[in-house]
Order: structure tokens, then C-alpha cells, then sequence
């Protein structure tokens, strides 16, 4: 598999959180040809199911990875000059910082190009001069009279950035949305990993829906598969401009394995001898209260789930240019892979000796 | 698709370092002009001789410069300090595509991530000093292969229409060299035309001073874009300059008074050829205008603006009927200039 071409389909597939349909079409044909069925839920998550090899009934294993992307939504329509200008809303945690100069899609009865512009700071009033510009002062201009923009767009209609996916140097990419597109893809090259090769849990592959918003996805997939045990992937920090310490890893140090309240330290044991088993180099990685991913939604599901959490190193977080090497893209599936390769009948004993057995 | 508008904007040329825009305005022109040239900075100066009827020497002025950066070192990790060339307001750096050095390697402008900062900084401008180029290089050897201190970084905006309108990365000013190029493909006006495709004009007015003291001209007319603020504004009052209103003529920017006999010679032209056009709102942004008219004794000079939102940006928007009234009427005003009109007692 390219890792670009796909990465580039899944990054410029637009599939904000709460209107994931487009990015979600596009992941189920790309999954396609590694799984034995399909199921949309009605959230919105995208469910793929590969039995295994291993006698009825078999234990599942729910790898979440979260599809949806930070977004704009048109909050108002305004007119200057003839033009209709929109005003936005953030869906999901964007980076007001960056929005001024940024390309858009609006997404109305058609898909519109748009700019995100605002008046210089010279004509604003004197309170917002020193700060970015946020939502009170920028607009998205996709250059309509106001009676175009008002056929075509609605108050509540999507607005995702415009960016192609681009190659750095070496393996080092930039685009948006690879949070979390990337992790979708370290599925896929998980799933292509276990082509042909044996495994005895069913895998339930969850491309979730709202991670950002709410973990709508997490909570609701994990209730209705009712895993033995699940991984979420997500992407971390990675060390870059300004990000330095100790909270930052390496573009192309290997996947982050996470430790912490949303983790089941068994889950990272195993995740860490599938690593070693690969000789594969690793990282860990840590939170004290949440990790801000969907092992949170997953952990507490019914009568809770045991839980890892592997990560993908990632600059400019939250950015149109968030970038990342894609070597660790695909380690992190072939990690995934491994681990899944090695799951057997004692592996859920193995996870409560974990918790009980003296160190 | 306007193609010439296309290759134009989506050429790379930074203040002082405008060579691929020369070289695509000269394949242009050649076959247009009698005689081109360039000079010490990198002005593109090319002669369209006249048909005999006026000995008035015309200078019509389009700097090719567009805003970029600099580099200024390259770091341990490998990313690149950089600075601006020509002027930026820092917010609209952060998080956008950018293209370095002569191979036009891809870069992204990024700084410390929203979640690791504190929450009153959310909103906080990031300042220049503290963003890095990001080409992807693992460290400052591998960057040192592939750019080197003093390279030249661009925006990647590719150029597209909307309908009546266009977004692209540099419409200040190739949409006036544009217009400039469209000037010299037309028939021989009455006079010699010196057209002077500038360099250097967002850090100064430079090659627009050398160019005029070499060509010497009776009188000068500039091609420009001008900021447009025509967003919703809470204080509704009229805009400098709006989209769509047609092209706006200069009576006054903030360094020169457009000469008022060539201001009302555009007027009556306009009219009489039915142009819409607009009166820029008098003050505010430096254009070669002023450096034109100083030169030797004085050149009684006008300006035409393109208007264009979002300047100093990634992606500019202007009216696509706009940018086609600035070409009739910068032609109309050409072919009906006499030396009376500036012989005339102001």
C-alpha cells in the first residue's frame, strides 16, 4: 500500500465531527478488501469486522480509531457591499491562532471555496488589536453576492479547511486533518498485516465518529461490540518548534505506547512484548487523569473494557500543517498486527494476574 | 481560467529576488516590444515604440515583487528561524504552506501546539521570532543540504476563480503586471511606452526609483492592488475600496498626491467609455507613485488600483470584472493622453 496516496485520500476526504459520511465512504473502501462485513451505526461510527481462526466463541478485540476532524460551522450570515459573508463556530478543538489566511470548503448545497479573512487589526476595535483573530472578527469569504451565498449556504452547514496533503523531506509529511487520519490509516496497514495471517480473536475495527467533540463514538461502538479488550490510536505530541519536554516524542522514534488512568497497565505490557517481539523501537508515553482520546469513552463501557492506547507522534497539533513521519504510521499497524497475532485463550487471565499478582 | 493571471500568481518572486517572474514576464512581452532590458536591480524595462503622433515619453510601472521571507538560520532540529521581506501581520503566518529556496522545497509554518500552552495564551498573536519553517530535514545538517541562510520562502496559494471572483497568492501586483503584459500585446499607442516591470517595491520603492531615472519620463501612470476592506464592519461606514465597484483611482496614498490633472484625464476617460470605477479613499499605503514623481525634476504621475482583499496574506480575493476595467481603462486613459493634458496649468 502507498502510505501517501492513502493518507492523501483520507486527509482531503472532508468528514468533520458530526458529518463524518464523506471520510467514512472512503474508509470503507479502503478496508474493504481486509474484512469480512460491515456495519454503520447510527452515530455515525464506521464497524468492520475480521473473524479469526480461534474456536467459537471467540473473544473480540475493538481497535478505535476516531475519523472525524476539527471543523467550522456557519453560525451567521452576513452581508457587506453586496457580498455574503459567513460567521463561524468551532467544532471540536481548533486553533484560532492559524484560522486567519486559511482555505475553506463550505459546505452548502454545494461545496464552496472559501478564504478565512477579517479586517486588519488597525480597524478593529482597540481591545482585539493585540490578539488573534478570533470569531468575532473573521468571516469565511467564498466571494458571492449575497444572494448566491444565501441559496447555497444555511446556518449549521460544515466548513472543513482546504489543504492538500504534502511530502516533506524523507518520510515527513504535512496536511491536515492527520489527527486522526493517521491512525485510521495505522488500522489499515493493520489490517493488511493480518492478511493471511493467523489470528484467534474476531478484530472489530471502529473508525468512531465524534471523537472530538464528545467521544460520542468511543462510548457507543464499545457498548454495542462488547469487546473482551480495546485499543485506541491516537497521535501525541511530537518534539518540534516549542515543543521540547518531556510530554514530546521524536517524527520517527516509533509508535508512543501509553501508560496511565486510561490504560490497563496489561494492555501495555502486551503491547510493549509484541514491540520487543518485533524489535521494534517504542516509546512510552504518559497521562495522570485523562488521556483526551477515546480509551477514556472505551475504558467505562458496560462493565468496562480493558484498555491500551498507542500514539503516533504529531507536530503543529490542531493545525493545517500538522505533520508527522509516516514511518511510524506504519509501524504503529504493524505493532497492532503483531499484537493481535498473539492474542490466545489466556490472554484476558493474563490481564487480571496483571492487577492481582505480586511485582 | 485566465491563464495569464494563473502563471503569474503562482510565480515565486520575493522582494529582490523576482527572477522567475522576470524571466515569465520577458517570454510574455518579447514579441511585443522592441527593445527589453534589464538593469542593476532586476528591473524588466521594455520599450513599445509609438506610431509617430507624440513625442511624449510614457512610463507605465508594475512591480513584479510579492511579500515572502527570509531565512535566517537554520536550528539543531532542523527547522528554520526566518523573517519577512516586505510587510506581514504575524497572524496570518501561522499555519500556512510555504515553498524555499530555488528548489522549492516544502515547508510549514508551525509553532508550539495550542494544548501545551497555558489557556490565557490561546489567543495570544505568536509572534514571528518564535515560529519555525518546518521542511521535514531531521536536523540542522540535513536542512543544510537542502537550503541554505538567506534562501527566500513563498506562499503555495494555487490560483482559482469563483465565479466572479479569484483567489490566489500574489494579485499585489502580478494582477498589474498582468494588466501591464495585456498593455504592450495591444497595438502601438501614439507615443513610446516605457514599460518598467519593478523590483523591490514592498521593501521600499527600489527599482521603481532606478527605472524612473533612467527612463526619464514626461509622465508616469502605476498599476497596483489595492487593500479593499469591504467586510462587515460595525462602524458601516464606506469602504476605502470595495470588490465589484470597479477599478479604483488614486487621488492620494501616504506617500504622494497623484497628480490631479492625470486624475480627472482617467475620470472623463472612464466615463466616456463607460468604465466603472471607484475613488480610493485618499491616504494609507505607499506605492511606486511616489517614487516616480520625485525622480530628477519631477513626473507628474497617476495610479490605477486593482482592489484585493486579504493583502499580505496567503490568498487574496479580487472581481475578475475588475481586473478587466482595470486593463480597458489603464488602455483608454494611455490612448487618449496628450502632452496638453499635463501641459496644462494646474
Amino acid at each position: 500500500m502507498d502510505i501517501f496516496k492513502h493518507l492523501q485520500l483520507l486527509t482531503e476526504t472532508p468528514g468533520p465531527s458530526g458529518y463524518e459520511q464523506p471520510v467514512a465512504a472512503a474508509i470503507e473502501e479502503a478496508w474493504r478488501p481486509y474484512v469480512d462485513s460491515f456495519n454503520r451505526d447510527r452515530v455515525g461510527n464506521l464497524i468492520a469486522l475480521k473473524q479469526g481462526q480461534g474456536q467459537e466463541p471467540r473473544p473480540r478485540l475493538l481497535l478505535a480509531a476516531h475519523m472525524d476532524e476539527i471543523a467550522l460551522m456557519v453560525s451567521q450570515i452576513e452581508t457587506h457591499n453586496g457580498y455574503g459573508f459567513l460567521r463561524l463556530t468551532n467544532v471540536g478543538g481548533v486553533d484560532i491562532r492559524h484560522l486567519y489566511g486559511q482555505l475553506v470548503t463550505v459546505h452548502g448545497r454545494r461545496d464552496l471555496p472559501g478564504v478565512l479573512g477579517s479586517l486588519p487589526a488597525a480597524m478593529l476595535p482597540e481591545d482585539k488589536r493585540d490578539k488573534a483573530f478570533g470569531f468575532e472578527e473573521l468571516v469565511a469569504d467564498v466571494g458571492l453576492p449575497l444572494d448566491e451565498v444565501r441559496a447555497q449556504v444555511s446556518i449549521g452547514d460544515f466548513i472543513t479547511f482546504r489543504q492538500p496533503l504534502r511530502r516533506l523531506l524523507g518520510h515527513r509529511i504535512a496536511g491536515k486533518a492527520l489527527d486522526n487520519r493517521a491512525s485510521v490509516a495505522t488500522v489499515t496497514v493493520c489490517l493488511e498485516n493480518l492478511r493471511g495471517r493467523r489470528h484467534e480473536w474476531d478484530v472489530v475495527a471502529v473508525a468512531t465518529a465524534q471523537e472530538e467533540t464528545r467521544l460520542l463514538g468511543a462510548f457507543t461502538s464499545a457498548y454495542a461490540q462488547q469487546p473482551e479488550a480495546a485499543v485506541a490510536i491516537d497521535v501525541t505530541f511530537g518534539k518540534g518548534p516549542g515543543a521540547s519536554d518531556e510530554r514530546t516524542f521524536e517524527l520517527g522514534g516509533g509508535p508512543v505506547l501509553e501508560l496511565g488512568p486510561n490504560v490497563h497497565p496489561g494492555m501495555y505490557q502486551a503491547l510493549k512484548d509484541a514491540a520487543e517481539a518485533l524489535e521494534m523501537k517504542f516509546e512510552t508515553g504518559t497521562h495522570s487523569r485523562a488521556s483526551g482520546t477515546d480509551a477514556f469513552g472505551l475504558q467505562i463501557a458496560r462493565e468496562g473494557i480493558p484498555t491500551g492506547l498507542v500514539s503516533i507522534p504529531l507536530r503543529y497539533m490542531h493545525t493545517m500543517v500538522e505533520s508527522l513521519d509516516t514511518a511510524d504510521v506504519e509501524r504503529c499497524g504493524r505493532l497492532l498486527g503483531e499484537f493481535i497475532a498473539r492474542l490466545n485463550g489466556n490472554f484476558l487471565e493474563k490481564l487480571t494476574a496483571n492487577l492481582m499478582e505480586g511485582d | 481560467m485566465n491563464e495569464l493571471l494563473k502563471q503569474l500568481t503562482e510565480a515565486v518572486g520575493v522582494a529582490s529576488a523576482e527572477k522567475e517572474v522576470r524571466r515569465l514576464i520577458r517570454d510574455l512581452i518579447a514579441d511585443h516590444v522592441d527593445e527589453w532590458r534589464v538593469d542593476a536591480l532586476g528591473n524588466l524595462l521594455a520599450l513599445k515604440r509609438g506610431n509617430g503622433e507624440s513625442d511624449l515619453r510614457v512610463m507605465v510601472d508594475a512591480h513584479m515583487d510579492e511579500v515572502g521571507l527570509m531565512i535566517t538560520s537554520i536550528e539543531s532540529n532542523g527547522t528554520l528561524k526566518f523573517t519577512g521581506v516586505g510587510g506581514f501581520d504575524d497572524r496570518a503566518l501561522l499555519g500556512k504552506v510555504v515553498q524555499v529556496g530555488p528548489k522549492k522545497h516544502v515547508g510549514v509554518i508551525g509553532a508550539r501546539p495550542i494544548h501545551l500552552l497555558k489557556s490565557n495564551q490561546r489567543n495570544s498573536v505568536v509572534k514571528m521570532e518564535d515560529m519555525r519553517i518546518d521542511i521535514g530535514a531531521r536536523n540542522k545538517e540535513s536542512a543544510g543540504k537542502k537550503v541554505q541562510v538567506g534562501d527566500y520562502a513563498a506562499f503555495v496559494t494555487a490560483y482559482q476563480e469563483l465565479g466572479a471572483t479569484a483567489i490566489g497568492k500574489s494579485f499585489d501586483n502580478r494582477a498589474g503586471c498582468a494588466a501591464l503584459v495585456e498593455l504592450l500585446r495591444a497595438d502601438s499607442y501614439p507615443f513610446d511606452l516605457h514599460a518598467a516591470f519593478t523590483v523591490q517595491e514592498e521593501v521600499g520603492l527600489r527599482g521603481a526609483q532606478v527605472a524612473a531615472y533612467a527612463i526619464e519620463p514626461d509622465v508616469a501612470l502605476v498599476l497596483e492592488c489595492t487593500p479593499a476592506y469591504d467586510l462587515p464592519n460595525e462602524q458601516d461606514v464606506s469602504p476605502n475600496v470595495a470588490l465589484g465597484k470597479g477599478p479604483a483611482i488614486y487621488v492620494m496614498d501616504s506617500r504622494a498626491i497623484q497628480d490631479r490633472r492625470l486624475v480627472d484625464h482617467i475620470r472623463r476617460t472612464a466615463a466616456a467609455k463607460d468604465i466603472p470605477y471607484q475613488i480610493r479613499r485618499p491616504g494609507g499605503g505607499g506605492t511606486n507613485t511616489s517614487a516616480i514623481q520625485q525622480s530628477r525634476a519631477g513626473v507628474p504621475s497617476a495610479t490605477i488600483g486593482l482592489p484585493g482583499r486579504y493583502s499580505h496574506t496567503p490568498a487574496m480575493m479580487i472581481n475578475l470584472a475588475d481586473y478587466a476595467n482595470v486593463v480597458r481603462l489603464a488602455e483608454a486613459t494611455l490612448r487618449a493622453l496628450t502632452p496638453e493634458i499635463v501641459k496644462r496649468e494646474r
